[in-house]
């Protein structure tokens, strides 16, 4: 029923509810509006922040970016690395599952299940002894990698299931006409689960962008810090300096907001695919 | 079920076999090239650091270890000590009511969310993907935030509460008392968009008909929403809680954020005194043995999940 045959009673209860959603919408985003607002009132310091800034101020800014804007770069080096890690692992491994009839698939499938529920603090533990005898410690490789196993239970997961759709049909069409098994899944496969790649990408980057845990337990030194564990120290030291603080995690949070504006689709289809699988 | 990916999980799974004329052993081979990687990366990060702590967890970890190599074996010192520690107990039980208080409070403000987002009214598709918000942005960042707005005497939300007469001088995380109470409300803010995302999908799967009937026989709302939204849904709602409770129960980087576990240890979890052990203290055994005990209340619950998923996926 289109919206313009609705009787104009209930067209405005309508935008009743839109008021009604608005209005939540306002109280959840509350804390993120604040963040900005006080980032750009550097000066207030500890004291009470205006609701809404009066004038610009974009000191707060310049100093986080001298600040953290190195750390914001690791985040972006680390995250990429993890997700092109994630990707390359769990590609393959999907279209295994999700193909060939491997003896232990069952198994295999059920792992990985499993890994979703380690309790990452866990993993650190054991890692970081590891990582120590290995050299990983404090190296953007180690946390890359620790990263990626953020993202590839639930990137198989996500395009198993994905794979398994599409038509057996076309595979043996593709490995008839010659190409070999890692031919079909490059040039067929791949292209075909598009979606599904850039769905499992995304969120491997949003993990490894969101994570503290492996960034603040496996790095000693200052050398890899990504922005998370950056603004954890800031506050540590700025305590004082809320609006630096406050515009740090406004720069932290951009990936987030730009990402959300450039792809919900995917990402509502990675929130609801990859979870209630 | 709620998704095209999900339904597709009827569809067979059909052999590439076209290379007939290799040897199959080979061909095989070729197969596990695919899934071997991801086999072994998820035994080393995974695997490996499940049998790690069981083992370290009756080791004796000093920092020395860490340049000595060595860490003898001490049966169950560690986890005799962990348990005689009062603050074992006490985590366990801050970990529970954490847990507990999140889920109840995501669970039943996410259904709330995602019961009214089904009414059609303009704009719902862009304000349903912006209430996503909050859960992208990083925990730790999140916490950061919180801390600001419930400082005790800078904070926004006291002057807010002064400026409407009530008692704007809460210490929401400076109060022992106030501490987790105050930690669970931000994880619950945290927690409500994914809640929502889920519970909206699992509704939009709700037949039609059903509704039709319930009106036509002249059911009240609440006797539908109780006797066919939640029946219908109840696959959905076993798995957002347990998927929840997975990711509540191990939570660091927000408890760190906000309170570093303090005060006066109100806020300390299994997770976080899993940290606090072996990356604070350096007692990477003692750390082990908590890390345990966390991993057996996942197990648990892992068993429910899978449950879940099987009763689900057939």
């Amino acid at each position: 029923m289109a919206a313009e045959n609705v009787k104009p009673r209930t067209r405005r209860r309508r935008w009743g509810s839109t008021v009604a959603g608005a209005l939540v919408l306002a109280v959840m985003l509350f804390p993120l509006y604040w963040m900005l607002d006080t980032a750009l009132q550097p000066e207030a310091g500890l004291l009470e922040v205006d609701p809404v800034p009066h004038r610009l101020d974009l000191s707060g800014f310049t100093k986080a970016l001298d600040d953290q804007g190195g750390h914001l770069l690791t985040s972006l080096l680390v995250s990429l690395g993890a997700v092109v890690i994630c990707l390359a692992i769990a590609a393959p491994a999907a279209y295994g599952l999700a193909r060939f009839r491997l003896r232990g698939t069952r198994t295999i499938v059920f792992g990985t299940l499993i890994t979703q529920m380690v309790p990452g603090i866990v993993i650190a533990n054991a890692l970081y002894t590891s990582y120590v005898d290995l050299g990983l410690v404090n190296s953007y490789f180690g946390l890359m990698l620790a990263d990626a196993s953020l993202g590839i239970p639930f990137s198989i997961v996500l395009m198993r299931s994905f794979m398994q759709s599409i038509p057996g049909e076309v595979i043996e069409a593709a490995e008839m006409d010659g190409a070999g098994r890692l031919r079909t899944f490059l040039r067929v496969v791949l292209p075909m689960s598009r979606n599904s790649l850039i769905t499992s990408g995304l969120f491997a980057f949003l993990f490894s962008w969101s994570d503290f845990m492996f960034a603040l337990t496996l790095n000693t030194t200052d050398d890899v810090k990504p922005v998370t564990l950056g603004i954890y120290q800031y506050i540590g030291a700025h305590v004082g300096d809320w609006g630096s603080v406050m515009a740090a995690s406004v720069l932290s949070a951009v990936p987030a907001a730009i990402l959300l504006v450039l792809a919900q689709k995917y990402i509502a289809a990675g929130i609801t695919g990859g979870s209630v699988k | 079920m709620t998704t095209p990916t999900v339904t597709a999980r009827g569809a067979a799974p059909t052999a590439g076999v076209p290379a007939a004329a290799r040897p199959r052993y080979r061909r095989r081979l070729a197969q596990w090239g695919f899934v071997a990687p991801a086999v072994l990366f998820m035994l080393l990060f995974f695997g490996y650091p499940l049998v790690r702590n069981v083992v370290m967890s009756f080791q004796h970890y000093t920092p020395k270890t860490f340049f000595t190599g060595e860490a003898p074996l001490n049966g169950f010192d560690n986890w005799s000590a962990v348990f005689r520690d009062a603050l074992f107990g006490k985590a366990l039980w801050h970990t529970l009511v954490f847990t507990a208080g999140s889920l109840l409070g995501q669970f039943c403000a996410g259904l709330a969310l995602a019961v009214f987002f089904t009414r059609r009214f303009p704009l719902n598709g862009v304000l349903r993907s912006l209430i996503l918000l909050p859960w992208l942005v990083p925990m730790v960042v999140s916490g950061i935030v919180w801390r600001r707005i419930l400082d005790q005497d800078t904070g926004v939300l006291n002057s807010f509460l002064d400026a409407i007469g009530l008692d704007g001088h809460t210490p929401w995380l400076t109060s022992p008392h106030m501490a987790l109470l105050s930690v669970i409300l931000v994880n619950i803010w945290i927690g409500i968009p994914f809640n929502m995302v889920i519970l909206y999908g699992g509704l939009q799967e709700v037949p039609r008909e059903l509704y039709e009937a319930a009106a036509l026989d002249g059911a009240s709302a609440w006797r539908t929403f109780r006797s066919i939204t939640l029946p219908t849904l109840r696959p959905v709602i076993t798995v957002v809680l347990v998927l929840g409770f997975m990711s509540t129960v191990k939570i660091l980087d927000l408890i760190l954020a906000l309170t570093d576990g303090g005060p006066a240890d109100a806020t300390q979890t299994l997770g976080t005194l899993t940290y606090q052990n072996s990356f604070v203290r350096l007692d990477f055994g003692a750390g082990a043995v908590v890390g345990n005990v966390l991993i057996l209340i996942s197990a648990v619950f892992a068993v429910f999940y899978l449950r879940a998923n099987r009763t689900e996926g057939k």
